[in-house]
């Protein structure tokens, strides 16, 4: 019971820092049209600029902002320099574009910082654990993960849905061309929501890199997984993200404890040994390709 | 810009061309460079595959993002029966062959039912699944990949382990591939593939049973892409999850899209133009994959119908698609 709560609250969290970078992904893929693969690359890139702040000023919150600011003026940098370009063209030139940029971020973090990983350590007030429940307890950090996610995703609720500029980028995601007709500025608009979800890719690097390695090529398995979530919750959509990747985030981190567990009870061990982790590797791409096929809009379509 | 439905496989162009792979290993060897035979085998194998792809993208209008799976998964029937005491390329390669032709109708039969862009993820999906059921094997090497004990057997007398026997194998591979590929795509099928791909819908009115051409076009390149993994295996002499992950589908879907997308020629190019490329690079600095993404962005940005377009606009028979 413990462990099922403990891998239940760690897939939450899981989920909550998949939903920082897949709201930037959908809002991009939903309004722009555009498969961005370098969207992983940018939550690398705050994950080092993260590491790299506080290793010279020893402050975490620094460090924090400081990655997230940085990030979201290279993503409008970059929205400005080439991707801008690439909106009217077809979805295989995009890929191509950003497949490209994603190797120079690679290469380029690997010319700066060598192919060693960075440690980034959570704060030390916050690094032991925390009774929950009488017997139950669970690491600070992850707590303040969690608490940190469901912020944000609140924060973009209300700012998706009750400000001026959340109405023009709904307007943009359900249908592009008449909010061009009724007069958006769309690129400045791109380019705010492209810097925007740079920064929540940011805070998703920041706040993950003392729980994974800051290296290269940290960003290329998230980036999958953040179109597994997009693509289930509905692209396009602030609440499919979310409702996507907790999905996403709890399914795969039960899996990989409840499957191989389960799988013992009937199987001899040495192949549910083998069977466990693969099958719960599998599961969340089983659980795309369904919605996919019974659902393609996805669980909470962006239009109507 | 109007569609072209011919594509002439000019025998002034293709005959030198394999003349010139034919008495390629001559001339590096009397120079003493044999190294260039592995590297010319590498593209050859790669070409065969991206053409493979390019049968799908360029002229079905199908982008996959998971050809990779059935590269790899050609790749690892060789080495699994390998490792099992199945040496006979007469039994792997076909093995190989006909595992990706299975998979692809698998993967194929589901994803074909979608379109677009979520037809670009769903193949990705079952791409990724294929990665995870092959990385969490530990029986067959797990994440450090499976390696061979040696390359195939073919008959006694051959040995394959000869880097310049081996080339030619790969050529008479890719040759006979890319030659039936012409012919497939001047074809019937293939002009009933490239309809497809400018309007399902009129083709389904005119009667055409498109969801079978798109199947039957998805298996070939799967199975295309199978047996250029058993070859690609016994030229690397290990079969490694990297052959199977998102990026290597993303490498194959570069080298159609720098060759040209819908062009005779464009996954040969596509493939040679990226392996030399990176050669080239990688002599120079260990970070040539800087140099590779500068390269193609500047390709995307500036040159956007890829290379076999310049190569068509001034090559002989050049006329413009």
């Amino acid at each position: 019971m413990i462990l099922f709560l403990e891998q239940g609250l760690n897939g939450l969290q899981f989920g909550l820092m998949l939903f920082l970078l897949a709201a930037g992904l959908t809002l991009v893929f939903g309004i722009m049209d555009m498969i961005n693969l370098a969207h992983g690359s940018l939550y690398m890139i705050g994950a080092y600029l993260a590491a790299l702040i506080l290793g010279s000023t020893g402050s975490f919150l620094l460090a924090v902002a400081g990655s997230l600011a940085g990030t979201a003026v290279l993503g409008m940098l970059l929205e400005i320099s080439v991707l801008r370009r690439l909106y009217s063209r077809d979805h295989l030139s995009q890929v191509l574009a950003t497949f490209a940029l994603l190797l120079i971020a690679n290469e380029s973090m690997r010319i700066l910082f060598g192919s060693q990983a960075l440690t980034l350590n959570p704060p030390a007030v916050l690094s032991g654990p925390v009774e929950l429940a009488p017997g139950f307890f669970y690491p600070a950090y992850r707590l303040l993960i969690i608490g940190v996610g469901l912020a944000v995703a609140l924060l973009l609720y209300l700012l998706v849905s009750r400000t001026r500029i959340g109405m023009l980028v709904r307007a943009g995601a359900s249908n592009r061309e008449m909010a061009l007709a009724m007069g958006v500025n769309v690129r400045a608009l791109f380019t705010a929501v492209f810097g925007f979800g740079a920064a929540l890719c940011a805070l998703a690097g920041a706040m993950l890199g003392p729980l994974l390695a800051v290296e290269v090529g940290m960003g290329e398995g998230i980036l999958i997984l953040a179109f597994v979530v997009i693509v289930i919750g509905g692209i396009g959509s602030i609440r499919g993200a979310l409702a996507g990747a907790v999905i996403v985030g709890v399914v795969d981190t039960l899996g990989r404890t409840l499957l191989p567990m389960s799988l013992r009870t009937v199987l001899p061990p040495t192949v549910a040994g083998n069977l466990g982790p693969s099958l719960a590797s599998i599961l969340i791409y089983v659980l795309m390709a369904a919605v996919l096929f019974w659902r393609p809009q996805g669980l909470f379509p962006a239009r109507g | 810009m109007g569609v072209q439905l011919d594509h002439p496989l000019h025998a002034a162009v293709a005959l030198p061309l394999l003349a010139a792979l034919i008495v390629f290993p001559f001339v590096v060897l009397a120079i003493d460079e044999p190294f260039y035979v592995v590297l010319a085998s590498r593209i050859l194998i790669f070409a065969l595959v991206a053409t493979s792809l390019n049968l799908l993208v360029g002229f079905g209008g199908m982008v996959s993002f998971g050809h990779a799976a059935f590269l790899g998964a050609g790749a690892y029937v060789v080495a699994i029966l390998m490792q099992h005491g199945v040496a006979s390329a007469w039994i792997a390669w076909p093995a190989a062959v006909a595992v990706a032709a299975l998979a692809a109708l698998a993967i194929g039969a589901v994803c074909l039912r979608t379109r677009g862009v979520y037809f670009i993820m769903i193949t990705l999906a079952f791409a990724q699944m294929v990665y995870f059921v092959f990385v969490s094997l530990k029986a067959y090497g797990g994440d450090d990949g499976l390696s061979l004990a040696s390359r195939s057997v073919v008959a006694p007398g051959i040995d394959l382990n000869s880097d310049t026997l081996f080339y030619y194998v790969v050529l008479a591979f890719a040759s006979t591939g890319f030659f039936l590929f012409a012919r497939l795509v001047n074809s019937r099928f293939g002009r009933v593939l490239q309809g497809i791909r400018e309007n399902e819908t009129r083709m389904e009115a005119l009667g055409y049973a498109v969801h079978r051409y798109k199947l039957g076009a998805f298996v070939l390149a799967g199975a295309t892409a199978g047996l250029g993994g058993a070859l690609l295996v016994n030229q690397n002499e290990l079969a490694s999850p990297g052959t199977l992950s998102w990026t290597q589908s993303g490498m194959l879907l570069t080298m159609v899209i720098l060759g040209g997308v819908g062009y005779l020629w464009g996954g040969v190019m596509g493939a040679a133009a990226l392996l030399l490329m990176e050669e080239l690079l990688a002599a120079y600095t260990i970070h040539w994959q800087l140099g590779l993404g500068l390269v193609l962005l500047a390709v995307v940005l500036f040159a956007p119908n890829g290379l076999a377009t310049l190569a068509r606009a001034a090559g002989p028979g050049g006329r413009d698609g």
